[in-house]
């Protein structure tokens, strides 16, 4: 019986010839990777160890990623002492993925990963973060878990107990129209698939849409497969994954893509042609209540986002610009926008997109999760409504109980930026070829 | 038998359960403060102790989706709720095996605020509707993980396996 990409991944990562959905498995971690909540997962992990007469000892510290991103610059004291904490235990224990709070350095975890060559095809990655689906881009089996799961990865190198997940086959066909995107296509099939439609489960996913998609758009596929409940998302590696890996991540090394089996046998699976796919639009407060923007078209708005490990990317940026150069943000709107990283800051600021947005009113922020989370900056009034480019719309999500959150591609913020309401990028100019 | 303290719908997330802007609280003997902080009657309610330890939350489906914050168990863990769920998303499901919070998955459960449900193998009772429902069983993997006494123990368990190999 033929095994999915994640069943193959799993078989080597366990030194069998074969596990099928429903197994019960020990993977070993190729890269796990933690944000501030390293803090967490420090105490836990030495509380593993308290009086065991064992040394607390990281099984593999070069296969350890600690990036600070959700609050960076730390906005409080008791932050900057849990990353003080964190920032001593990494140096202490040899920790080299380091990220700390730079500029050049330093940006989301889940754009660090893949930029820096971190993640590679067929790799079990776990995060203690719930988007660590993104990795799933690069032909990696990626998966959230919590602190207390990544102490016990630390000390012994192994996922306990992993069910391997079944695997929904998702293929999306057909050109994608202008000004609609990967942000678009999950958006899609998140609404199709429901909040709670892929939980325990994988999406695979196929078709020429998502062949001829750069890894950037790749990752935003994989990165809210979450958002219908996915363990995981997962793009079978290809050409384009070892571009992406030799050219912009900058890996030498041998490189070793894992194909699913022809005779896979997959619990659905689902057809979406996007040929005709218009923009889409999540609507307060679940991630799956999605519409086309027609149905949202004019809805006030009083603050944009564009960031996030959603839509920070290079190419997220250089659509918002593209529609924004030259023009001015409403009065009434504040627009804040987030590199993923700092290299793409620099890359932004090279390309003038940087300038672009300055100068059309938008607050240019440093790297980070910014608003995404409510955690840090950019909290939204009472009964306020925000338009963002990143992947939560829950009650209170960015900071504020009374305030709804959109959530939408970076095209339709850009566009709706200039109007103060959600408005199609279609129809702005600039936004059009 | 246990006194159902607050019913919530379907998909509330770990945003609702604990809101970010208190993540970077993070041990577990201070998370409890701002269980549901935004449903301020009910984290009232919680803080002032009128909530008898072993008090009965329900909610429909995917209960606990979101992020991996795994404060949304500890803050719960912490007044010793059982959560009584049409179903519940995976991190948060795991995060709770780890932590030893008190799930019962019931798919088809009715029961609103004050009634007593019976919680039994395999079944739910609601004691004030006389009403009966099936509940889904933990998979062996994680109740392994259960009976341990949670991931800290069983990963002792396992470090003392492998330092005498």
């Amino acid at each position: 019986m033929g095994m999915t990409v994640v069943e193959k991944i799993l078989a080597r990562a366990t030194g069998r010839a074969a596990v099928k959905a429903g197994d019960v498995v020990e993977p070993g971690a190729d890269l796990v990777m933690s944000h501030e909540n390293a803090a967490l997962v420090i105490n836990q992990f030495l509380e593993v160890f308290k009086d065991t007469g064992l040394e607390a000892r990281i099984w593999d510290p070069s296969k350890v990623a600690v990036i600070f991103d959700h609050r960076v610059p730390a906005e409080s004291p008791k932050t900057a002492t849990n990353q003080k904490k964190v920032r001593e235990f990494v140096a202490k224990n040899g920790i080299a993925k380091f990220h700390d709070i730079r500029g050049d350095l330093g940006g989301i975890c889940h754009q660090i990963l893949p930029e820096n060559g971190y993640v590679r095809p067929g790799a079990v990655v776990l995060g203690t973060d719930s988007h660590t689906t993104s990795h799933g881009a690069l032909g990696a089996f990626a998966f959230g878990i919590g602190a207390t799961e990544m102490a016990s990865v630390w000390a012994l190198g192994t996922s306990l107990n992993v069910e391997v997940p079944a695997t929904i086959k998702v293929v999306v066909k057909g050109k994608l129209p202008e000004m609609v995107g990967p942000k678009d296509v999950i958006l899609h099939i998140v609404g199709l698939l429901t909040a709670e439609g892929a939980n325990f489960k994988v999406l695979e996913f196929h078709g020429d849409t998502v062949r001829s998609m750069p890894t950037s758009g790749r990752l935003v596929l994989c990165n809210m497969s979450v958002e219908a409940g996915a363990t995981s998302g997962i793009v079978p590696a290809d050409d384009e994954t070892l571009r992406y890996l030799r050219e912009e991540a900058g890996v030498t090394d041998t490189l070793t893509p894992v194909q699913p089996d022809a005779d896979a046998v997959y619990e659905r699976v689902i057809e979406i042609d996007v040929s005709k796919l218009e923009p889409q639009i999540a609507c307060p407060h679940t991630v799956d209540n999605v519409k086309p923007i027609g149905k949202v078209a004019g809805t006030k708005v009083h603050q944009i986002v564009i960031g996030s490990c959603t839509n920070g990317r290079l190419d997220d940026l250089e659509v918002a610009a593209r529609i924004l150069k030259g023009k001015k943000v409403a009065k009434d709107v504040r627009m804040l926008v987030f590199p993923a990283s700092g290299r793409i800051y620099a890359q932004a600021l090279l390309k003038g997109y940087v300038g672009d947005f300055v100068q059309a009113g938008a607050v240019v922020m440093n790297p980070g999760c910014g608003p995404c989370l409510g955690v840090h900056e950019g909290a939204l009034g009472d009964g306020e409504t925000a338009l963002s480019t990143t992947n939560r719309n829950f009650k209170g999500r960015m900071g504020n109980p009374t305030s709804d959150v959109y959530l939408c591609s970076p095209a339709v913020a850009a566009a709706s930026a200039l109007t103060g309401t959600i408005t199609d990028p279609r129809t702005v100019v600039g936004g059009a070829q | 038998m246990s006194t159902v303290v607050i019913t919530l719908g379907d998909d509330i997330s770990t945003d609702v359960i604990y809101p970010g802007r208190y993540m970077a609280t993070v041990l577990p003997t201070e998370t409890p403060q701002f269980a549901f902080a935004d449903l301020t009657d009910f984290n009232a309610r919680l803080k002032a102790k009128q909530v008898r330890q072993g008090s009965i939350l329900v909610a429909g489906k995917n209960f606990g989706c979101g992020s991996s914050r795994e404060q949304a168990v500890s803050t719960l863990k912490g007044h010793e709720l059982i959560v009584v769920a049409k179903g519940f998303a995976r991190i948060f499901y795991q995060n709770s095996v780890n932590l030893g919070l008190r799930l019962v998955e019931a798919p088809d459960l009715e029961a609103k605020e004050g009634d007593e449900l019976e919680i039994g193998t395999g079944e739910v009772v609601n004691t004030t509707t006389g009403r009966r429902y099936r509940t889904v069983p933990m998979p062996p993997a994680r109740q392994a993980i259960v009976d341990a006494g949670g991931l800290i123990a069983y990963t002792r368990r396992r470090l003392a396996g492998k330092s005498k190999e």
